[in-house]
């Protein structure tokens, strides 16, 4: 196994290109790292990209854009002043992954890149409607995070290609995220299903909305059918047994250790409901 | 455990520890080892170096269950740094019982019986070249048909593990899975269902489930060609580990010389052995020492979870709550091997109640998992799920209160058990009340919320003990013991001596002897250590104080029963002794060479009188009627401990025992493919509670003396863990409005639950 540590993106995309064999890139390492002692992957060519200058950095953007560094972690983005603020949902999703130790190194590119359906961030980053920055050997294109993971373990990254940022989208005027998960515990799990809504409002009637669930098909699914069911309602009984049916109908999960497709399903309109319930509230308290 | 191992209490009537004004016992100061397990000084399993020392992987089983072909070594052995690799073919032959399935679980011989059984180690330079090592060593299997469900394995066409494994016990025409089989009981249960004017009988379940201790096995092992060793090792008893690993090695057991580490928890799990005669077997090929450590992943597969169980529990009870008959019968799945302890939930299932006709029926069944090994409490926290849940059932349906019907019932003083014996002094009636009193019992509930409560009951467990206590020319205490600190033993053992010697707690240092050391101890197990070896520790004070004021008297020219011990010092018995100033323990030992010789109190026995324990749960629990999740919201233990020595850390083995139980009742499973491999081999999947599921857990210590021991202590470990997956169904079956019969109740099982209930 070789390790690097580049200083640039153009170093590390090089020293990829010319990798054989299995690549990693090395950030937080909580998946990297825990899947080789695990015998799961056991990478030929490790690149760590934690020294390129600007990946531990939150920026807020002229246009009011949040730029995000990919070796960002969970507890730098829990800590600061501002993002929080405009992204709750977001911020606590992330913050759902791991314990206190982990949320020292895992980072929202990571959980994105592991490509795994329960990640807790991901369903947060598509509702959010977060872009990527992919640099590889051609230069740098603008992906949407939606297009990223492909399949469990499997993303849309070419060979050479990583994650150089991510852009989460201006918050706007009154506008509310929120995510939940459902684990049999209280922390330290994996979702069994997972939720996030984010919502505009026009007065009280809601605008925009995005809906996507995790851990309930091979990847987080953005389902366009919860959002229309939200979409100018004041988010009434009715609005939110539709939410819930549709939610529902958009799950393709499987049965195993950590739930069956049944309770998934059902969970899954349960966790819509209370997720959009805290996302409208939050969007009419904000000005 | 062997039904015989559990004699009933013969202590003398006379309490001595009653009214007894203690100065140090009943207080609770920081435990000796504590310092050196917040700095990390403490040395675990893992924690020891040798020079020269090889690291040693083994091969598992991925099959349930598979006739082995052929081993290749060939290619493992041809890696840079490897060593040795042993087979089965590298230990001891002829060995027949226990010890014979204990060798075959430790490496298999022909056949693999279950995921992670072992075939194979390696022993390399490098940890890392071992597990690659480990990867190159070919095993060809041809895969046999397998079973993990209990009932699967009794029913009629089960894949059989073993033919010829059932022993005289059990009756002809039942599937050779079965190969133990327990009847006891009294009176004429049909008839006592006859008098009842409300009969229930139901049906339960519960899943396998590990100890969960932190740290992994873990050993160092060093054995020449000559036989001779030494082996260290995270274990509840070292010298059981000598003779076991003797016996599988073929050597003597003094040839072996081992030292019980530090150990991370172990709660039955770590009674018996897993990988240290492994280690041992690859030392002996290499001369070198050789350490061993269990990933977590390891650890899960191939030690020794609890037994799971099938159970059909039927009780009847008159309109006034009087119990008129119990019956039960018990499956219990222990593995591929005997062992599962359907005598001990037989035993156990109705011993809380003073019932005229009794019926208990226990089958110990085998399957394709991992051998079963101790479990706090072996196989009474299942009989009491059983048994209080159907009596919770009777009591919401004649609309009696639990409490009082449990009082109306209960085993007293003269009782004559369930199982045979007749109680001695017990504390079952006084748990009880102080729970009807605790502000719990009476405390409002919120909508959502429901609450529980069960007795539970331990037999506690005396065993071979054997301790010494030499005195340092200072005054101070040096006190050996055998038996392995798993829950604060040594502050309790410091405080005993401390207490009858008159000095200091911090004058009294604890060392876990090794077994060449001392005498026979047996295992830390049956809630025997604060009894046995505190019994033990008391009566070798005693006879130090003896030998201390034997010189007193030879300095003072009296008789030695002239002389007694007060406030750690020897003085004249009476007025008629004679008029001496105090002599204080530092005087007497400071110039104990010069007038006798070094001054060591001995005590040596095997303690039969552990004294019985009860205890009483009350729970709240918190249903989620959406996602079928639920929340333990308010938990009180109530157990009688004879005697609390060391009162925080009895609340701390009350707590724990809580603790493991709501995992136990809500998450925590085995759960096998179809495959019959293990899905859930590590802590993210296997989920037992962390912190923030639990509430603060409230304790009552009642203390109804045990006649049996000096002070009146009974063990506390293990009675704690018997209540709760009772006292949480209760609870939960409460607040959801419907009868849960399956552990663990994860939130699919309360969905399913709901759903059926509301007809859907």
């Amino acid at each position: 196994m070789q390790y690097h540590s580049p200083g640039s993106f153009e170093d590390a995309v090089a020293i990829a290109g010319a990798a054989s064999g299995t690549t990693r890139f090395l950030a937080g390492g909580t998946d990297v790292l825990v899947q080789l002692r695990a015998d799961i992957v056991t990478p030929d060519t490790l690149i760590d990209v934690k020294k390129i200058e600007g990946v531990r950095s939150i920026t807020r953007e002229a246009d009011g854009d949040w730029r995000i560094g990919i070796a960002v972690s969970g507890a730098e983005m829990s800590e600061h002043p501002e993002l929080g603020a405009d992204w709750p949902g977001l911020v606590e999703a992330m913050d759902l992954v791991g314990s206190t130790q982990i949320q020292g190194r895992a980072t929202l590119t990571g959980n994105l890149c592991n490509a795994s359906p329960a990640a807790d961030s991901v369903p947060a980053m598509f509702a959010a409607g977060v872009i990527a920055s992919v640099t590889g050997p051609q230069g740098t294109r603008q992906v949407p995070v939606t297009e990223i993971p492909t399949g469990p373990g499997k993303t849309s990254l070419k060979p050479g290609e990583l994650i150089s940022a991510l852009h989460v989208p201006a918050r706007g005027a009154r506008g509310g995220d929120a995510y939940l998960r459902f684990i049999p515990r209280t922390e330290m799990d994996i979702a069994v299903v997972g939720c996030a809504v984010n919502l505009r409002l026009d007065g009280d009637t809601i605008s925009e909305a995005r809906v996507s669930l995790g851990a309930v098909a091979p990847t987080a699914l953005l389902v366009p059918e919860a959002a229309e069911a939200l979409i100018g309602t004041t988010l009434d009984e009715a609005a939110l047994e539709a939410l819930a049916t549709a939610a529902a109908d958009a799950c393709k999960p499987i049965d195993d250790k950590r739930g069956t497709v049944k309770f998934r399903t059902h969970v899954a309109g349960v966790l819509a409901k209370r997720a959009a319930r805290i996302a409208y509230d939050r969007a009419r308290a904000r000005a | 455990m062997a039904l015989d191992e559990y004699k009933p209490q013969t202590g003398k009537a006379m309490l001595e520890g009653e009214g007894r004004s203690f100065k140090q016992v009943g207080t609770s100061p920081d435990r000796p080892d504590g310092v050196d397990k917040v700095t990390g000084r403490a040395r675990f399993g893992a924690d020891v170096t040798a020079p020269g020392m090889l690291h040693a992987a083994i091969v598992r089983s991925p099959h349930a269950h598979a006739r082995i072909l052929k081993i290749d070594t060939s290619a493992a052995e041809a890696l840079d740094g490897v060593k040795a690799v042993v087979t089965r073919a590298d230990f001891a032959t002829g060995l027949t019982g226990e010890m014979w399935n204990i060798l075959e679980n430790v490496m298999a011989d022909k056949t693999a019986l279950y995921d992670g059984h072992a075939v194979a180690a390696v022993a390399a330079t490098s940890a890392l070249i071992a597990r690659d090592a480990a990867k190159l060593v070919k095993v060809e299997y041809e895969v046999l048909p397998h079973v993990t469900d209990v009932d699967a394995a009794m029913a009629t066409g089960a894949p059989v593990i073993r033919e010829g494994a059932a022993d005289a016990s059990v009756p002809p025409g039942l599937h050779p899975n079965v190969v133990r089989y327990h009847e006891s009981g009294r009176g004429d249960v049909e008839a006592g269902f006859a008098e009842a004017d409300l009969v229930i009988e139901d049906h339960f379940r519960t899943e396998a489930t590990h100890q969960g201790y932190i740290e992994p096995h873990a050993c160092l092992a060093q054995m020449g060609g000559d036989g001779k060793g030494e082996l260290w090792c995270c274990t509840q008893g070292h010298w059981n580990v000598q003779k076991i690993c003797a016996a599988l090695l073929g050597t003597e057991q003094s040839a072996l010389r081992v030292t019980a580490s530090e150990i991370g928890g172990g709660f039955g799990g770590k009674t018996t052995v897993f990988i240290e005669p492994v280690a041992l077997a690859l030392s002996r090929k290499t001369s070198r020492p050789v350490k061993l450590v269990m990933s977590r992943s390891e650890v899960f597969r191939a030690t020794g979870p609890t037994a799971s169980t099938s159970m059909d529990v039927k009780v009847g009870m008159k309109k006034d709550g009087t119990i008129t008959a119990m019956q039960g019968t018990f499956r219990l799945q222990g593995g591929a091997f005997p062992g599962a302890p359907a005598d001990m939930t037989a035993m156990c299932a109705f011993a809380p109640y003073n019932v005229a006709n009794l019926k208990q029926v226990g089958y110990d069944v085998m399957s394709n998992r991992p051998k079963q090994a101790a479990y706090r409490a072996p196989g009474s926290p299942m009989a009491a799920f059983a048994t209080e849940s159907v009596i919770d059932e009777l009591c919401n349906q004649l609309g009696l209160d639990p409490i009082e019907v449990r009082l109306k019932n209960a085993s007293r003083e003269g009782t004559r058990a369930s199982y045979g014996p007749k109680f001695q002094r017990i504390g079952l009636v006084e748990t009880l009340e102080a729970a009807k009193a605790h502000p719990h019992y009476s405390a409002p509930l919120k909508p959502g919320q429901g609450r529980g409560v069960s007795c539970g009951f331990w037999f506690n467990f005396g065993g071979e003990t054997s301790v010494s206590l030499a005195l340092s020319e200072d005054g101070s205490a040096q006190l050996m013991v055998g038996t392995p600190d798993i829950g604060g033993s040594r502050a309790s053992m410091a405080l005993m001596a401390a207490e009858e010697l008159g000095i200091p707690y911090e004058n009294v240092r604890v060392t876990i002897a090794d077994t060449a050391s001392l005498g026979y101890n047996e295992v830390s197990h049956g809630s025997r250590v604060t009894y046995a070896s505190g019994l033990a520790t008391i009566q070798a004070a005693r006879d130090a104080v003896r030998k201390l004021c034997g010189r007193a008297a030879a300095k003072w020219g009296i008789p030695e029963d002239a002389v007694k011990w007060e406030n750690g010092c020897a003085v004249p018995s009476g007025p008629n002794a004679g008029d001496f100033d105090p002599l204080p323990i530092a005087e007497i030992t400071a110039s104990m060479g010069a007038t006798g010789g070094p001054i060591v109190g001995h005590f040596e026995a095997t303690p039969e009188g552990a004294g019985v324990s009860f205890a009483t749960h009350i729970v709240d629990a918190e249903v989620d009627p959406e996602t079928g999740k639920t929340a333990v919201v308010r938990y009180t233990v109530v157990q009688d401990a004879g005697k609390a020595i060391h009162p925080t850390y009895v609340e701390g083995q009350f707590q724990g025992g809580a603790a493991q139980g709501i995992g136990w009742a809500l998450n925590e499973e085995y759960i096998y493919g179809e495959d019959g491999r293990l899905q859930n081999a590590v802590f993210l999947d296997y989920r037992i509670p962390v912190a923030s599921d639990l509430p603060m857990i409230d304790t009552v210590i009642v203390e109804v003396p045990n006649p049996g021991h000096p002070y009146g202590v009974r063990g506390v470990g293990e009675t704690s863990i018997c209540p709760p997956l009772a006292a949480i169904a209760n609870a939960v079956s409460a607040a959801a409005g419907v009868r849960l019969h399956e552990l663990p109740m994860s939130p699919p099982r309360i969905l399913e639950a709901l759903e059926r209930q509301r007809g859907g």
